[in-house]
């Protein structure tokens, strides 16, 4: 009786005295087995057991459910800038899922544009890309190799401006991926996010994108930035650099924080204003001076050290093959006086490690503490002020696009400040101040 | 006004919302209490954007909302609201305690739970939701109501999420306070059953009474809700929202009814006239030169800050925006109300209510001849305000007027104190909601249902038993009594002096001696609970007599209050034997030579003079008793 019932078709469930009418819709993976959901003539959901029931099909496909392919397309506005709009998926653009009950990309870019009317004034062409519909958690190095190309070829064809909307989750590992193949950058590239999802009125994205906007015009800088909400009012967004930025929060809108370093720049809302909020940034280069360096390895591994943890964890990624390794450690950079042994040997097999501090704010320096002198002598590498994120990535780039170099040669590389992921200066404001009134 | 309803085909169905007594919200575990003005709060500043319903449709209810383009700004009251009202946190899981209260009432109205209930978000971009959305969910449908005219289907029974509290709104802004925002309410909407203003009320009540009963409501101001769909033959279904108190139903239905058949009258007489939608284009003429020196106050004031004075005509519309729809409300009011919803201008003014505000009638007629129009057959409107403001005013008056050629409007409409409605906004479309997919639909298990019939509540009947039997209340009073909305009154004077005062007396007051200063045509309004339960509380503590009681009351109302309670209460004291003694031998002495005269009488005239002193201080009883003994010791009778 249920299986010849399909999503989309119009129904008539009778059970008992009552009657059920309205269109069955995909259910989330949370359903019972036999219960069809069907959307009422009011609007509202139900969920009608049918394995009692009498179910009729008064008229099938009233409704379809399908993905379009990923869509290109070109608006033109009445403003002077060539921006480009890639979208990857995430809950920036996304639309409910039936089948797992949550939020999945799915919107297409030109949709969102709707969303936004402002890119009329501002760009003179809006080209729109739906790069990939990936869920951020889903993305590799591979990917991170793939889009820096296209972001590359995009710049190279003299845009003003990329903008990139991407799943909050993993875009400081993105973001960080960018700025490190995408050498001397002549405009900004901005990756926006949106903490509550862009099918509901609240959504964080609209003002976030917008943003973006003012920063093509007005920026100074030639950074990959992260654009996203200072606060948990619609008051201003914060434009972060891409390897100093951390996701801080699991759900606030406000999530995203730079971290060690101040953000690059604010946008007021709803004035549109442009505040430069750091000094210390990289000028836009010039396009003739740009360079795509955008391979990536994925033989790097990221790990965070805990009280107990079994030394033979670092030996097995190093017999797996993994070419360096980011040890989070605690403190100024620690981890159990028993692994420095395991550590050696990694460094004698060509693998590079480097500690970073699980505390997040902050730097390591590991000449404090014998455990920590003992770890340099092993050849770990301290991650200074590093994000153990951009550590990851930072290698990551390294091996990809450099490969086969000494060693010295790498750990120098991973210290020359390439994208202001080290900042040499930590001024007391830096820290943020906790509330402490309850 | 003694219209057949029948005739005219009246249905009403009614919605409820009642806040639930739950200790939780619905969707995190902040209380479901509202924060005291003490409460110290923070501020949050949003914007909201018209989202795509799931279909892809941008619906109207939302595009319009939208477009009043408002900050929307929340108080974020201490411990009464978390990141989850502030729409900075995915919901919890439903309210475990709140299913069970919905299911238990749905058992009551032999209503069908769902199998498994699924959480809607349901489009709402006023600001009063921080997220854009009501989360929703049917919980139970169908069922039914007994009513002496005949049985009232019940359609749906939902649980829903309280929206924020608006404590402030001004020009581009509104504010709302988040405590309020997730309380569980409860929403029962009936069948369009209900065939008269008197039938709705009843109903109201009755399902005011059931929810009562359950124990598991939340009481007091703005915890209860009655929304009313109106229609009639050749009408249209109005939704009237916000009809706070009971009493209000039947005028408001009967107002609305008044108001549909107007305007079918006057979308005749448009029509008897000729005009034609073409008649109508919109038009907007600046008319200020007309009034540059008007004697106006309001006009030279609008002046000076820089405003315009802006004209639109309105051909064939000459004599009916004077047309009264219900009391107080012309159907230029009802213009105006776009005028105001749609660009937040003041108002109108028509050339029906001209010459007033101190325009002239040389300025009227300036303006008729402005815009060449027929000052008998004709009418104009004028907006004072900016340009931007006047446009979206004039334009909506001009949509307004336009369908009043074909009819009426489909409007959700609010509630005035006095029972009249104002236009509220356009009626939103069906497809305003989508599934809430961050909380997991809940099945309701056998477990579940189980739980829920220990929470059933009692019915009318069981309450019957109880007033007569445990209350010992005489079965006629007690049946009045489940039948009226002073059964509130009395279930919480009785749960709050229970011990003190006898039932019978509480209901003796509110329904013999309440109704009778009622039926005097006195105005009660004066005399809340709290008045009662302070007069009733004395009654208690043998400071007053029963008798007192209706005394207090009638002096209270016929005073308006300028004569405290107190005072009140320090006068009606009871007084005891001895002082009424001693009253008594006074009188018998004074009338002495009267009494010797008229024996038969004495008893009469002496027992009237000893009332007059002490009505209400003293059972009356009491006072007979005594007076006969003291005749009988004085004059030997």
């Amino acid at each position: 009786m249920v299986s010849r019932v399909k999503v989309g078709d119009r129904v008539r469930v009778r059970k008992g005295s009552l009657v059920y009418e309205g269109v069955v819709l995909p259910k989330s993976e949370f359903s019972s087995e036999n219960v069809l959901v069907i959307k009422l003539d009011n609007g509202y959901n139900v969920g009608v057991d049918v394995s009692d029931a009498e179910v009729e099909v008064i008229e099938e496909n009233v409704v379809r459910f399908h993905e379009p392919g990923l869509s290109r397309s070109v608006v033109r506005g009445g403003g002077n800038l060539k921006i480009t709009f890639l979208s990857t998926g995430g809950t920036i653009v996304s639309k409910v899922d039936y089948e797992t009950g949550a939020v999945r990309p799915a919107i297409t870019a030109t949709e969102l544009l709707e969303a936004v009317p402002e890119f009329a004034d501002y760009a003179s062409e809006l080209a729109v890309i739906e790069f990939s519909r990936l869920f951020s958690e889903d993305l590799t190095p591979a990917y991170w190799a793939e889009l820096g190309s296209e972001v590359g070829r995009l710049i190279e064809s003299g845009v003003d401006g990329v903008l990139i909307a991407h799943g909050t989750d993993t875009m400081t590992y993105t973001a960080s991926a960018l700025a490190f193949a995408l050498r001397n950058l002549p405009v900004p590239v901005v990756l926006v996010g949106s903490q509550r999802s862009s099918d509901r009125p609240s959504s964080d994205s609209v003002l976030n994108m917008r943003a973006s906007l003012a920063i093509f015009k007005e920026a100074p800088f030639g950074e990959v930035v992260v654009c996203m909400h200072g606060t948990i009012s619609d008051d201003y967004v914060l434009a972060h650099r891409g390897v100093k930025v951390r996701k801080m929060h699991s759900s606030r809108r406000d999530a995203f924080q730079s971290i060690n370093d101040a953000p690059l720049a604010r946008v007021d809302f709803p004035s549109m204003k442009f505040k430069l909020l750091n000094p210390r940034f990289i000028a836009r280069g010039r396009r003739e001076d740009f360079q795509t360096v955008s391979k990536f390895s994925d033989r790097v591994a990221l790990l965070k050290f805990y009280p107990g943890m079994e030394c033979g964890i670092i030996d097995l990624l190093v017999d797996k093959g993994y070419r360096a390794i980011v040890i989070e450690g605690t403190g100024l950079g620690h981890v159990r006086n028993a692994c420095v042994d395991s550590v050696a040997r990694a460094t004698e097999e060509g693998v590079l490690t480097v500690v970073t501090t699980q505390t997040i704010f902050g730097r390591v320096n590991m000449n404090v503490y014998s455990t920590g002198r003992r770890l340099l002598k092993a050849g770990a590498i301290p991650g200074h002020d590093i994000l153990s994120e951009v550590a990851y990535v930072k290698l990551s780039w390294m091996l990809g696009s450099y490969p086969g170099l000494e060693r010295k040669d790498y750990v120098e590389l991973f210290h020359k400040n390439i994208a202001y992921e080290y900042n040499p200066i930590h001024k007391d404001s830096l820290f943020p101040v906790w509330s402490h009134e309850y | 006004m003694s219209i057949d309803y029948s005739s005219i085909g009246l249905r009403v169905g009614i919605e409820i919302h009642q806040q639930l007594a739950t200790k939780e919200k619905l969707f995190c575990s902040c209380p479901a209490e509202l924060a005291s003005d003490e409460t110290p709060k923070r501020e949050v500043r949003r914007f909201l954007k018209v989202a795509k319903s799931e279909v892809g449709e941008v619906d109207p209810a939302a595009q319009y909302e939208i477009m009043k383009g408002r900050n929307i700004i929340y108080e974020v009251p201490e411990n009464h609201a978390c990141l989850v009202e502030l729409d900075e946190e995915p919901p919890h899981d439903l309210n475990r305690e709140a299913v069970l209260i919905t299911l238990a009432i749905a058992k009551a109205l032999n209503s069908t739970p769902v199998d498994e209930i699924e959480v809607m978000r349901k489009i709402v971009v006023d600001g009063s939701n921080t997220t854009g959305f009501q989360r929703t969910a049917i919980v139970a449908v169908g069922g039914y109501l007994v009513d002496d005219d005949g049985l009232i289907r019940i359609q749906t029974i939902c649980l829903e999420e309280d929206a924020a509290r608006k404590v402030d709104e001004g020009r581009g802004y509104v504010k709302y306070n988040l405590d309020r925002l997730g309380i569980p309410l409860i929403e029962i909407a009936t069948g369009p059953d209900i065939r008269s203003p008197e039938q709705a009320m009843r109903v109201a009540f009755k399902l005011g009474l059931l929810l009562r009963l359950s124990g598991k409501v939340k009481r007091g101001i703005g915890t209860i809700r009655q929304d009313l769909n109106i229609s009639i033959k050749g009408g249209v279904k109005t939704e009237v929202k916000g009809v706070g108190r009971l009493e209000l139903i039947p005028k408001v239905v009967e107002y609305e009814v008044s108001r549909q058949l107007r305007l079918l009258e006057i979308r005749d007489e448009l029509i008897k006239r000729g005009v034609k939608e073409s008649d109508l284009p919109y038009l907007m003429v600046d008319a200020t030169d007309v009034f540059l020196s008007s004697k106006s106050r309001l006009v030279s004031s609008s002046l000076s800050k820089g405003l315009r004075i802006y004209a639109a005509p309105l051909k064939g519309f000459g004599g009916l925006l004077k047309i009264e729809l219900m009391p107080g409300r012309r159907f230029g009011t009802e213009l105006s109300d776009y005028a105001k919803a749609w660009g937040g201008v003041g108002g109108i003014i028509h050339s029906d209510e001209l010459p007033s505000y101190g325009i002239s009638e040389e300025e009227r007629e300036a303006v008729f001849r402005l815009l060449s129009l027929d000052r008998e057959r004709d009418a104009y409107v004028l907006v004072i305000s900016d340009a931007e403001s006047a446009e979206r005013a004039l334009k909506a008056v001009m949509d307004r007027a336009r369908h009043a050629l074909i009819g009426i409007p489909k409007e959700t409409r609010a509630a005035n104190p006095d029972g009249t409605t104002r236009y509220m906004r356009p009626q939103p479309g069906a497809m305003r909601m989508y599934p809430e997919t961050d909380i997991r639909p809940i099945p309701v298990t056998q477990e579940l249902l189980e739980e829920a019939e220990r929470l059933k509540p009692p019915t009318p009947e069981d309450l019957l038993t109880r007033l007569v039997r445990e209350h010992k209340l005489a079965k006629t009073l007690a049946e009045q009594l489940i039948r009226d909305p002073l059964i509130h009154t009395y279930l919480n004077l009785v749960e709050e002096l229970g011990d003190k005062v006898q039932p019978h007396v509480i209901a003796t007051t509110l329904m013999i001696h309440l109704k009778g200063l009622k039926s005097e045509g006195l105005d009660v309004s004066l005399i809340d609970e709290q008045t009662l339960k302070t007069v009733l509380e004395k009654v208690g503590e043998n400071i007053l007599s029963k008798d007192a009681v209706p005394e207090i009351l009638r002096e209270y109302s016929l005073k308006k209050g300028e004569v405290s309670l107190e005072e009140l209460i320090k006068k009606y004291t009871g007084i005891g034997v001895g002082e009424l003694e001693k009253l008594i031998d006074e009188v018998i002495e004074t009338l002495r030579e009267t009494l010797l005269t008229k024996k038969e009488k004495a008893f009469n005239i002496v027992m009237g003079e000893v009332m007059k002193k002490v009505r209400g201080r003293i059972d009356g009883k009491v006072v007979a008793e005594t007076v006969r003994k003291k005749l009988k010791e004085a004059l030997g009778t």
